[in-house]
């Protein structure tokens, strides 16, 4: 039996809620109050949450390291992406209106925000994970007798 | 001009944005590069030069654009100011973008042999990547028009900066001390900058630098709010670019960052914040208001000379070769700060030539010290015994950058230093003239150890013979020889550099902008 059984469970039960969370902060975010940085934080508290209740190890396994660094790549080249291909579309950096020029309620401005976001989201999860994992992997483990 | 014709029109009108995307997401694209050689070429070196070369190219014709035709003013995401961000490009800062993309340039090619030797292989693309996010932030910080922005990119570089510094702890532990005082000094300045700005948004309520120079011009000097910006930014900015007692992060961080990083921080870095004071003081404050003046009067030539003063006297008993040049850097801070606190143009124009020449001295004087350490290990001042044997070519150069630094006619540091002192005799400061030759004297000694170091010992004995002649490899000597031989020709011929210098004061003596110029890609 292994120990610490009502975090696990509770753990188990949370975690989905808080990713589910975190999606709707993401996509809600353009109606209400929310966005890619607080629901890259979310997100990545949640996993945090499994690292602390199950161990860094099944963490890294769950989301390698090798995946972060991509990741947060990833994200920063969406952004600029976006960026860029205003740029191509022949507006000014970021000038997402050029994305649906015609549109009358501003779509171009929704697909715009909507991709950016999508990168914040990516590389705020993966930064904070980043961060966690270096840290978390430096201090030994402590044994169950400690806390 | 006809030089701006030959650049294509989407990048006379993108340029200032492309400037600092480009270099930002190839940091992107560098930090997935592998660390190994693929086939013998070292990619993520690859992608770095690439891409310095092509923002060198761009500064280029951004500075020819401003030249020939005026300020640019790029509107981000279509987004016309006050309302979007602006990036405002004039004579006063396009000269630095050029300066930091030709540093960039120059210390990257250096950085071939530098950084694998300095560098843990598996830190590389890591290495390079934070190279180009701190020069995408210098760049940042240069190119906005928005003072929100400019703390942005500040922290951007900074932070990489910090980076970058702990990453000479392969070499020399003490580089993790050294980027955690500057992390700490760096990070309190930044938040003073930022105070500061909150101070300018709340009496104004906007964040672009020509509109708050605008409202500030409408209501006057004589709110207590906007005093107290004026005191934050100014301490946030002083300790940016180590006005005297703010300077303590310096040496530190000179002397143990890995030795390509050490000239490219000396020579751009500090002079990136000079010009966001510059911009701050006398174009969104304005001179001629009490307040301003008096700071300007004897807070900045105040701590200039007190900074002259006491960095040389500090740089004259230092061991540490690296600790030497640092603390010369801090006493050059202060010849800048004693040309621009005269607030007349022909002492702008000196301190603003000062801070190019100094960039080409300086950048020199790290690359040689970087070559020295590579071929012999040597940090120390007692250790450059012989290098006028060991190491002739390289020393050559450090010499000629060192009596650039004393001032020796036909050198960039006596073109500046003259033109300070003839500022400061318009203004009828005599007794600055007096601490001008006094520093003067004061390197002539921290320099003159050092050569004599070099030349007039003989090469220390090694395993039965004296050390053999080991020159550096000609990848260095380029790049170094390229900044000594610009520090002769532009101390000969300064036409060019005092031209651009005098421009960019003409800017400031013209006070604070408060017209929007043109919108370069707009509706």
């Amino acid at each position: 039996m292994s120990p610490h059984l009502v975090l696990r469970v509770v753990a188990k039960m949370l975690i989905p809620l808080i990713a589910l969370f975190a999606f709707y902060v993401q996509f809600h975010g353009d109606f209400g109050p929310g966005g890619g940085f607080q629901a890259g934080v979310i997100l990545a508290a949640g996993i945090i949450l499994y690292a602390l209740v199950f161990g860094i190890d099944a963490a890294k396994k769950a989301v390698p390291p090798s995946w972060i660094r991509i990741g947060m790549s990833f994200g920063v080249l969406l952004y600029g992406g976006t960026g860029v291909a205003t740029w191509m579309l022949g507006g000014n950096f970021l000038d997402y209106t050029q994305f649906a020029p015609e549109s009358t309620h501003a779509a171009g401005q929704h697909w715009g925000i909507f991709a950016v976001e999508l990168g914040v989201f990516c590389t705020v999860t993966c930064a904070m994970l980043a961060i966690f994992y270096a840290f978390g992997s430096r201090t030994p483990e402590l044994s169950d007798e400690d806390w | 001009m006809d030089i701006v014709s030959i650049f294509p029109a989407w990048v006379l009108t993108h340029g200032p944005a492309l400037l600092v995307v480009l270099p930002l997401m190839m940091a992107v694209l560098t930090a997935l590069a592998p660390n190994k050689n693929i086939a013998g070429v070292n990619i993520p070196w690859v992608m770095t030069g690439g891409t310095v070369v092509v923002c060198a190219i761009l500064a280029f014709s951004v500075l020819m654009q401003v030249l020939s035709h005026g300020p640019i003013n790029y509107a981000m995401g279509g987004w016309e100011p006050p309302i979007g961000i602006a990036y405002y490009i004039d004579a006063l800062n396009a000269p630095i973008l050029l300066l930091i993309t030709l540093v960039a340039v120059l210390c990257t090619l250096y950085a071939l042999p530098s950084v694998s030797a300095e560098v843990e292989p598996k830190k590389r693309a890591p290495f390079y990547a934070a190279f180009l996010v701190s020069f995408a932030g210098l760049l940042g910080m240069v190119t906005t028009g928005d003072a929100f922005n400019v703390f942005v990119f500040l922290e951007v570089s900074s932070i990489s900066t910090y980076v970058l510094v702990a990453m000479g702890a392969s070499r020399d532990r003490r580089a993790l001390t050294a980027a955690y005082n500057y992390l700490i000094m760096g990070s309190i300045g930044a938040t003073f900058l930022v105070i500061g700005i909150g101070f300018l948004y709340m009496q104004t309520g906007t964040l672009n630098m020509i509109d708050i120079a605008r409202i500030l011009q409408e209501s006057g000097p004589d709110s207590r709010v906007v005093k107290l910006a004026f005191a934050f930014i100014v301490v946030g900015l002083g300790l940016k670019l180590a006005m005297f007692p703010l300077h303590t992060w310096l040496p530190g961080a000179y002397a143990y960052a890995p030795s390509f990083m050490t000239a490219f921080l000396a020579a751009t870095a500090t002079k990136a914040a000079l010009y966001l004071l510059l911009r701050f003081t006398f174009t969104i404050f304005d001179p001629s208001w009490g307040f301003v003046g008096k700071s300007l009067m004897y807070l900045l030539a105040g701590m200039g000379i007190l900074g002259m003063m006491v960095a040389s006297l500090q740089a004259i008993f230092q061991n540490d070769l690296r600790r030497v040049l640092a603390f010369s850097s801090v006493a050059q801070v202060g010849y800048m700060l004693l040309g621009i606190g005269m607030a007349t143009t022909l002492g702008v124009t000196a301190g603003y030539l000062h801070m190019i020449n100094h960039a080409i001295m300086k950048g020199a004087l790290f690359l040689a010290v970087g070559a020295f350490w590579y071929r012999f290990g040597i940090t120390q001042v007692s250790d450059m015994r012989g290098l006028g044997k060991t190491m002739p070519l390289t020393m050559a150069a450090f010499t000629i950058a060192g009596l650039s630094l004393i001032g020796v006619p036909g050198t960039v540091g006596f073109v500046s230093k003259l033109a300070l002192a003839r500022a400061a005799a318009e203004n009828g400061w005599w007794w600055a003239i007096g601490v001008i030759v006094v520093t003067s004297i004061l390197a002539i000694v921290y320099i003159g150890r050092l050569i004599e170091q070099a030349y007039f010992h003989e090469p220390p004995n090694q395993g039965g013979g004296t050390l053999a002649k080991n020159e550096a490899p000609l990848i260095m000597l380029i790049p170094l020889w390229i900044l000594a031989i610009s520090a002769l020709v532009f101390g000969i011929n300064a036409e060019w550099t005092t031209s651009l210098a005098r421009t960019a004061a003409d800017v400031l003596s013209g006070g604070p902008i408060v017209n929007m110029p043109y919108i370069a890609g707009g509706h």
